[in-house]
């Protein structure tokens, strides 16, 4: 088991070496600093390894705005936003409704483009690195093909690539043991539950390992104890398979239990009014919650936003 | 006691015949037959009873007799083909054309825009109408047969493209575009099987129309076909073979009408 999971590990960050060569170049400095640290020479790794250990920013957001309609009778979305997000982590937006995050997730993962400021994702614009495949999305709704299988769903992104069959069918496979729904393979998704149609939709965006995960409120649709059990799924996935996650939400409880910041906006024309550290301890769980930590910063948090709000 | 009617019942759930259920369950095939043999009972009654001559209205016996003795002529299977595929054909063209423009309109707004009065227009006139035109600048034939009953089901396939490649909800082509998919594949992996469901819905319909509008054609203008076989029947006053002819055209857009429901729940599995 563990050992499956280190070279699934290992797998992810080949991967995305080759999707960013410029990471290749670094290697000689990881090199040294995977030496000392002991991790088996293989030039792959160590490159991939560039990720994991400069531990800096992967998403920068310069001031960015946007503008939907005509600058005169349009609506303001965004109002210069600014938000570094770091490699690996687990980062929450959380506000009041229409006050831009969803617009700010599609404006990363370049379903948008921003009217001022710029996004860089590891030193590419958004569009570069859709093209490069670094990013997978998740809905609020699961977004499935009704006339695929479930192992055909989760493939689609592999399919697009053009991956040979075998692979794909591996991957799948792969994936479907990870949200644990290997006996649904050749079900139809009208044959799941929303929960688990959101579960496929999980897997699909992990299909081809992106380096960055954008969620808009998927766990939005579900009753709350889908959504907990989910929460934790979700949890151990990004464990598992090192992506950095950007989380969009309106509960301030699951905001909590899940990121390593939570970013809170103010109401429209959003802005980023606070970034707010969540300093509990890993591995979480249901437990987490009864923690006077978790209390206290789901408090801290609410009053942010009432504050804000209040703007 | 208790336990014997356990056992019974789940003897039942294991496979033993339940004729009551099954009687329930296929109650609308059942009666089919039923109601067939009382209606020809009747109309055998209402002939010996009023002693109608056979121009007038013919016995049941005396239809079967004459669709036999033309089946066996090979005068029915003849005109039957001929309207077979002047409905083939025109479904085809249509299908052909409307696909294609429909596709085209509902990707573009703006040549919708444009094109849309003409199409409504074109709509509100009578295509049967159209048929005498058609006819004297191109001659009669199975073409323009097939060119009226292809103009007949095109608006409604037409339209029936636009909704289906509309159906397609923006999140998925915002999906599709995060996988960096090419137009191509937008097309193939995701409006084609969107648009087909809604699609099938007005090819069963269309496929009717089609028959009507090609027999109504056949009626007033043409040499062969079915409709053709009913003007002469009529003419002649043999009215066993109107009839006959009848229930053959009937037969035709059940039979159609059947082979399309079934091929679209081959393609349409994810829907069961």
């Amino acid at each position: 088991m563990e050992e499956g999971s280190q070279a699934d590990r290992a797998y992810a960050r080949v991967a995305r070496v080759w999707q960013c060569p410029d990471a290749i170049f670094a290697s000689g400095f990881i090199l040294r600093r995977h030496a000392r640290i002991g991790i088996p020479a293989c030039p792959e790794i160590f490159a991939a390894g560039f990720f994991v250990m400069n531990n800096g920013t992967l998403i920068k957001i310069e001031s960015v705005s946007k503008q939907y309609g005509a600058p005169r009778d349009g609506v303001l979305a965004l109002r210069e936003v600014s938000l570094d997000v770091r490699a690996g982590e687990f980062i929450s937006l959380i506000g009041p409704s229409g006050c831009g995050k969803s617009t700010l997730l599609k404006m990363i993962g370049d379903l948008l483009a921003p009217s001022a400021g710029q996004i860089t994702i590891d030193g590419h614009t958004p569009t570069e690195a859709r093209r490069a495949r670094k990013c997978g999305i998740v809905f609020q709704a699961p977004t499935l093909m009704e006339w695929r299988t479930i192992t055909r769903n989760i493939a689609l992104p592999l399919e697009i690539i053009g991956a040979p069959r075998a692979a794909r069918d591996q991957r799948a496979t792969e994936l479907l043991d990870l949200i644990r729904l290997r006996d649904f393979a050749a079900r139809y998704p009208r044959e799941l539950s929303v929960g688990m149609q959101q579960q496929v939709a999980i897997a699909r965006a992990l299909a081809y390992r992106p380096t960055i995960l954008l969620m808009d409120e998927p766990f939005g649709a579900l009753d709350e104890m889908t959504r907990d059990r989910l929460g934790q799924e979700l949890l151990t996935l990004w464990q598992r398979a090192r992506v950095t996650i950007v989380f969009v939400t309106h509960s301030v409880a699951e905001a909590v239990l899940l990121s390593d910041r939570v970013a809170v906006f103010t109401p429209r024309p959003g802005h980023i009014g606070r970034v707010i550290e969540i300093d509990l301890p890993r591995p979480r769980s249901a437990e987490t919650r009864n923690l006077a930590r978790f209390v206290e910063l789901v408090r801290a948090i609410r009053a942010t936003l009432r504050e804000l709000g209040a703007k | 006691m208790n336990q014997s009617l356990t056992t019974r019942r789940a003897s039942n759930w294991i496979g033993e015949f339940d004729l009551q259920r099954w009687i329930l369950k296929h109650i609308q095939y059942i009666l089919i037959p039923i109601a067939l043999t009382l209606f020809l009972i009747a109309w055998q009654t209402v002939v010996t009873l009023n002693r109608y001559p056979v121009y007038i209205l013919p016995t049941p016996g005396n239809v079967a007799e004459s669709w036999i003795a033309s089946w066996q002529r090979g005068i029915l299977p003849r005109h039957l083909g001929i309207t077979l595929f002047e409905i083939a054909l025109g479904f085809g063209i249509a299908f052909a054309f409307a696909s294609t423009l429909g596709y085209v309109l509902a990707k573009s707004p703006l040549i919708e825009k444009i094109v849309s009065p003409y199409l409504v227009a074109a709509q509100a006139v009578p295509l049967v109408a159209i048929g005498p035109l058609i006819i004297i600048w191109i001659d009669t034939g199975i073409a323009q047969n097939a060119l009226i009953a292809a103009l007949i089901i095109f608006f409604p396939m037409l339209i029936n493209t636009i909704v289906g490649v509309r159906s397609v909800r923006e999140e998925y082509r915002a999906l599709m575009r995060s996988y960096n998919a090419s137009a191509w594949q937008v097309f193939t992996i995701l409006e084609m099987p969107a648009a087909l469901a809604v699609f099938f819905g007005c090819i069963r319909v269309g496929i009717t129309l089609s028959v009507i509008g090609v027999i109504v054609v056949e009626l007033m203008w043409a040499d062969r076909g079915l409709g053709f076989l009913l003007n002469f029947a009529t003419k002649s006053f043999d009215t066993p073979l109107v009839f006959a002819t009848v229930i053959t055209l009937s037969a035709l857009a059940l039979g159609l009408y059947i082979g399309v429901a079934i091929f679209e729940r081959r393609i349409i599995r994810w829907r069961r």
